[in-house]
């Protein structure tokens, strides 16, 4: 889908990105991380072309982008940035419906697509459609910024520090929320931050940097597990046991959960990439919607209620304490 | 209070002319500024996109502000002539800069992690300019365009001085006839047409930031709209282009007195002395209220008109003495009438003609003057009593001042201080009368029409006498002041309407009353 072959970035002698290589399938998510200034936001920014790159090139679906108008290819390229970047001048509906604007969409089709956008981002559009900025808090300006990302449906969405910006109960809510939002399913999505709980929450690829250089590519449990280098091992260190259990999933605990179908209420689905800790949250708080859930491994379904994920949640704990 | 009641009667008597000098400050004021916002908004623009060159500009404009608007009219002048055209240009670069500055630094401030939020979800260049950088800048770049239309309301207030119009034509005349009332006259509406436009775009302003957008083409298109506003009076004036200096326009022996006499009508201009003579040489007016020994008449081939209806007085050249000085030292007296009735007309008219286009200094011009008389002397010791010498802001006044000056250096014991370009003939009187000054030199119609208040028929029986003017401004100013004219210096230099040579030739000019038509 998207592929980043040997980027460089120079300026004069001060090399900030240094031959960095991924390739992320359709639906994936890379959290590029590492400490300020290691290159992340510049390797970001070379993607949508903000940033020309002195060496290397981007490809997406097959094609070099070099070779793209620049507007086209941002255009699919959803962005979103720490600061919103939303334009303070126009109404919470003008700012999500800029790019289809530019995209000439006729206006009912721009009208609907904000309305189900502001519907599933879980604010009221009758509310919101005409405010500015302004008059939003930190949280809603953040999920209007994604909104707009979203908005002319590209299948990439790039963000650089999304929840940066805000304080941290409300960027952890940020983050689940962001979990759940429709429009999201199915994105590319390349996402760059510090947190290292963020990457690990939200991404199934990570690309650890430091120099301008990737230290380690891959899922959050062979960083773990199968640190690269000192640098890699140390940086997860302090948070390891944190992030381990952040990066159980549903797959890993999937021997212990119920293989018959209970019979009675509404079921959960959650995919099996689903960390457990987010699953027990999930279930928790929409107990009295849902009895149990249900996810699905290789063809097989199995089922769990809240006891059983707990159940597995102290096994997974004791088997590290040993 | 009294000085309200003065100020009402002023303008009521005055409302065609007040109207017609607010419609032209409206004017240049407008011109000026769309002309400036055309520029300096684009090249504001631009040198956001080229940061390098920003510094530049910045300081060009910022220089062209720091220039005395006066001088900057004068170095117009020889390019451009004069009239509205210097007007314009010199308003246009006092306006530029508070917008240029205004428009780079109202998209410098856009927050930049908004602008990169534009691009990055696929904004061209252009489409930030227009949808983001330009609609979130609006607000500042129209307060530049706020402080540009007080600075031109204000600025254009100079136009008058060099022909252009505008209030300043009653604050020019009326600093030149010390004439508080018609001061104010130019003043006061200069003042409130700033308020005024200050406030319209206040509240063009206000509001919300997305709303302003709508509001561009509105200003743009009232700029415009009031820029014509220049032309208005124009299209209505009748009679002959007249080049008139600001004390002739507001004197009782000046322009009202030669309307009332001739019956004429004229679409003036008002200029100063300097720039009168070029202004009908150049053809931008027909005719102008000359003085009859000027150097430029024989330059600039101009004809004087005959004034065969009598409607100026003789102007007989002497010494004007303040109070008490004749008394203090009767060696004055002595020494200044070494030059009665030695400068004729020929003779002043020489002199003018070196200082204004030998470019000779006055100093110079007197000295060589008094030594083709034999009477130059060197300077006796210093240390004495000083004299303060003053004069009206003219060339041959210049000249008078220096001639006396050097020869009281020469044959007495006083020191003196020559201090040429007072201001207009009320200035120098007041300061003689008032003892800061101890003479200046005067003319006795001047001193018949302006300084007294002759009755009418006093006028009508001796105006065409020049004896019979001389010995009653003499008396009269004797008894009324104390002060001393002393004896004239020979020459008549008379306000006299001239137009170009040619132009007499082709109409059959000769005579003022040729005008009527």
């Amino acid at each position: 889908m998207i592929e980043a072959r040997q980027l460089t970035r120079r300026y004069g002698s001060f090399t900030a990105v240094d031959g960095v290589s991924f390739q992320l399938g359709k639906g994936q998510a890379l959290a590029l991380i590492g400490p300020s200034g290691c290159g992340k936001t510049t390797t970001l920014k070379m993607v949508n072309r903000l940033i020309r790159p002195t060496e290397g090139s981007v490809w997406v679906g097959g094609m070099d982008v070099a070779g793209q108008p620049l507007e086209e290819l941002r255009r699919r390229m959803g962005y979103v940035i720490q600061d919103t970047g939303l334009f303070p001048h126009y109404t919470v509906e003008e700012n999500i419906g800029v790019v289809p604007k530019l995209l000439r969409w006729p206006a009912g089709k721009i009208r609907s697509r904000v309305g189900a956008l502001l519907e599933q981002l879980g604010l009221p559009p009758g509310q919101f459609l005409d405010k500015y900025p302004h008059q939003l808090s930190g949280g809603q300006q953040q999920r209007i910024g994604i909104a707009r990302a979203l908005a002319a449906e590209p299948p990439i969405i790039l963000m650089d520090e999304p929840f940066g910006a805000l304080d941290p109960l409300t960027r952890q809510q940020a983050r689940r929320d962001f979990r759940e939002i429709e429009a999201l399913k199915n994105k590319t999505i390349i996402l760059v931050t510090h947190d290292i709980e963020e990457a690990f929450e939200m991404a199934n690829l990570i690309g650890l940097m430091k120099d301008g250089r990737l230290q380690q590519l891959g899922p959050p449990r062979q960083l773990l597990l199968e640190p690269a280098n000192d640098f890699v091992r140390e940086f997860l260190a302090e948070k390891a046991s944190q992030l381990e259990l952040q990066s159980v999933t549903l797959a890993g605990v999937f021997p212990q959960l119920i293989r018959e179908a209970p019979t009675l209420g509404p079921v959960l689905e959650l995919p099996s990439n689903t960390p457990l800790l987010y699953a027990i949250h999930r279930l928790g708080k929409e107990g009295e919607r849902y009895a149990h859930g249900v996810t699905q491994l290789a063809g097989e379904r199995r089922y769990f209620h809240l006891d059983e994920l707990f159940q597995a949640y102290k096994q997974t704990l004791s088997q590290w304490n040993n | 209070m009294e000085q309200l009641n003065l100020l009402g009667q002023f303008i009521a008597d005055n409302r065609a002319k007040l109207l017609e000098q607010v419609l032209e400050h409206i004017g240049l004021t407008f011109i000026s500024l769309l002309l400036a916002a055309l520029v300096a908004v684009p090249l504001g623009i631009f040198i956001t996109r080229r940061q390098k060159l920003a510094g530049s500009f910045l300081g060009i404009a910022g220089i062209l502000q720091t220039v005395p608007s006066i001088a900057l009219l004068g170095f117009l002048i020889p390019i451009l002539g004069i009239g509205v055209k210097p007007a314009i240009v010199a308003l246009f670069f006092y306006a530029l800069l508070p917008i240029l500055r205004n428009t780079y630094t109202g998209i410098q401030g856009v927050d930049s992690s908004v602008k990169e939020a534009a691009l990055g979800i696929g904004l061209s260049k252009g489409q930030l300019l227009r949808q983001v950088e330009l609609p979130l800048a609006l607000p500042v770049i129209f307060a530049g365009l706020r402080t540009a239309t007080v600075i031109n309301v204000g600025v254009a207030t100079l136009a008058a001085y060099i022909g252009a119009g505008g209030l300043g034509e009653f604050i020019f005349g009326g600093i030149a006839l010390n004439n508080s009332t018609m001061i104010l006259a130019g003043a006061l509406p200069a003042a409130g047409l700033a308020i005024l436009f200050d406030q319209l775009l206040a509240l063009l302003q206000r509001g919300k930031v997305g709303k302003l957008r709508g509001k561009a083409p509105v200003l743009l298109i009232g700029a415009a709209f009031l820029s014509s506003a220049y032309f208005w009076p124009q299209a209505y004036a009748p009679g002959w282009k007249a080049g008139f200096a600001p004390e002739f326009m507001g004197r009782k022996d000046g322009y009202n007195n030669l309307v009332q006499t001739y019956g004429l009508e004229f679409n003036t201009t008002i200029l100063n002395n300097s720039l009168m003579y070029s202004a009908v040489k150049e053809k931008e007016v027909d005719v102008i209220s000359g003085y009859s020994t000027d150097g430029r008449i024989k330059a600039y081939e101009l004809a004087i008109l005959e004034d065969d209806r009598h409607a100026f007085p003789p102007y007989f050249c002497a010494p004007l003495l303040r109070k008490g000085l004749a008394g203090e030292h009767p060696e004055l007296l002595e020494t200044l009438n070494l030059l009665a009735g030695r400068i004729s007309d020929s003779t002043m008219t020489l002199l003018n003609y070196r200082v204004d286009f030998e470019k000779e200094s006055p100093e110079e011009v007197a000295r060589n003057y008094l030594e083709s008389l034999s009477l130059w002397r060197p300077d006796r010791a210093q240390g004495g009593e000083t004299l303060t010498i003053g004069s009206k802001i003219f060339t041959e006044q210049y000249i008078l001042v220096e001639l006396f000056g050097q020869l009281i250096n020469g044959y007495t014991d006083l020191d003196t201080d020559v201090r040429p370009g007072l201001g207009g003939t009320k200035i120098c009187f007041d300061a003689l009368l008032a003892g800061e000054i101890g003479l200046y030199p005067e003319y006795t119609g001047t001193g018949l029409q302006v300084l007294l208040d002759t009755p009418d028929s006093v006028i009508q029986q001796i105006i065409t006498d020049a004896d019979a003017v001389y010995d009653y401004v003499k008396v009269q100013f004797r008894e009324q002041y104390g002060i001393d004219w002393l004896q004239p210096l020979g020459f008549n230099n008379t306000y006299a309407l001239m137009i170009r040579e040619e132009m007499g030739r082709q109409m059959g000019l000769k005579k003022v009353s040729g005008l009527v038509r």
